[in-house]
């Protein structure tokens, strides 16, 4: 499991753990199963607060994607496949209305805005 | 959720100094910073919970006993460092450990002489030989050697290098693995804190201004600037205090949140750091 916190970042340290264990469980990276270092040793190998950790598992236990066991510890969630396509689908979404929103300020219509990302899409492959 | 230590209406008086009654806990198993201006309260709170000085009124609840009647019981538990050391000045380290040692039951001999190495202090030198980091190594190192329960500190790390500050932060993430352990310091270098303390205390002229988690201090509270005078006429939630420059004007909030709602787009809001909140509380003093 990798994990860097940024200082600098406008996102809360809580934020930036869940977000990068989300993105290595959606990508594969971590394993259903797996074990997550316990909420004391994170918070002394990252030498932040057991309050910012604890929260960081709070909001991925919530969303499903760890599974917390008494005693135990916390574990990556057995995921459904759909499930989690669709959580990233999700993803997309978001950042594609923050685009949207983005572009709605700047005054940029929807053709416009489709051929921006017709062109992306082609850039990318 | 269990506190290792509880302070209630506590008072202390001096001439021209007055700790206000105040009351908060410091719950088992995390760290807690409590910081302030300089001449805030925060040795006297300290000394105070050690019973170095008699307190006027109010109660301390230390591991749920009280701190004066069961004091020696509670003492034994606890890893002190002073803001200034004072060790006999005549006498080698390793001779004041061990007439220290005995008053500990879990003195643990081998663990002081690891950390005396990883320290790289003396054991031959005397105290008095030593610079003031080295005092400061020094003192840390007893209270360290314990297995204290709960270590209280006053401001630790002053007069301590970057490199030092550092490795006592790594040293204080590793006993807060075991979560029976409790840890209170005071600072008025913030930055030391903001990623270890799961907790702050901020006290001001003798009175609690908060005592909450730090994510969520750092959450609410956040500075908007602006180049109009934005205090003219809108009302600013959770106005702490502000500053007012040539070029326009900053403002520290404790509900940045609705804030930001109610304030023009051509202001920006930005998180504000425990520096921030000392600074503007100290402001925000002198409008009142």
């Amino acid at each position: 499991m990798k994990i860097i916190i940024s200082n600098a970042s406008q996102k809360p340290i809580y934020t930036q753990i869940s977000e990068q264990i989300k993105n290595q469980i959606i990508s594969g990276d971590l394993d259903q199963g797996d074990p997550l270092p316990s909420i004391r040793k994170l918070a002394q190998e990252l030498q932040i607060s057991v309050i910012t950790t604890k929260r960081a598992y709070e909001e991925l236990d919530k969303e499903g994607f760890i599974d917390t066991v008494g005693g135990k510890g916390c574990f990556v969630a057995m995921q459904n496949k759909e499930l989690l396509r669709e959580k990233k689908m999700k993803m997309v979404e978001d950042k594609m209305l923050e685009a949207v929103s983005e572009a709605k300020l700047l005054g940029i219509e929807l053709k416009e805005l489709k051929e921006m990302l017709t062109l992306l899409y082609k850039e990318e492959e | 959720m269990e506190h290792a230590v509880q302070i209630e209406n506590l008072r202390k008086e001096f001439k021209g100094f007055t700790l206000k009654d105040v009351s908060f806990n410091i719950p088992k198993g995390y760290v807690m910073g409590l910081i302030g201006p300089n001449g805030a309260g925060k040795t006297t709170l300290i000394k105070l919970i050690m019973n170095l000085i008699r307190k006027n009124s109010g109660q301390i609840r230390v591991f749920g006993k009280d701190h004066i009647q069961h004091e020696s019981e509670i003492k034994s538990r606890i890893g002190f460092v002073y803001d200034i050391p004072h060790f006999y000045e005549d006498i080698k380290l390793k001779s004041t450990a061990s007439a220290i040692a005995p008053f500990y039951p879990k003195w643990d001999q081998d663990l002081f002489l690891k950390l005396m190495n990883e320290f790289s202090l003396p054991l031959d030198k005397k105290f008095k030989k030593l610079s003031h980091g080295m005092k400061m190594k020094f003192s840390l190192c007893l209270a360290l050697s314990h297995d204290a329960d709960l270590i209280l500190m006053d401001e630790p790390t002053s007069g301590l290098d970057p490199v030092f500050r550092q490795e006592l932060l790594e040293k204080m993430s590793q006993i807060m693995l075991d979560e029976e352990k409790t840890m209170l310091f005071s600072t008025h270098i913030t930055s030391d804190l903001e990623r270890i303390a799961d907790y702050i205390t901020l006290i001001h002229n003798g009175e609690i201004i908060f005592s909450s988690p730090l994510d969520n201090i750092l959450q609410n509270w956040g500075i908007v600037k602006s180049e109009k005078d934005l205090l003219d006429k809108t009302e600013i939630p959770g106005l702490v205090g502000y500053e007012k420059t040539n070029y326009g004007i900053e403002i520290l909030t404790s509900d940045i949140k609705t804030a930001q709602t109610l304030i023009s787009s051509d202001s920006i809001s930005e998180k504000a750091t425990l520096e921030d909140i000392m600074y503007f509380i100290k402001k925000g003093e002198t409008h009142a």
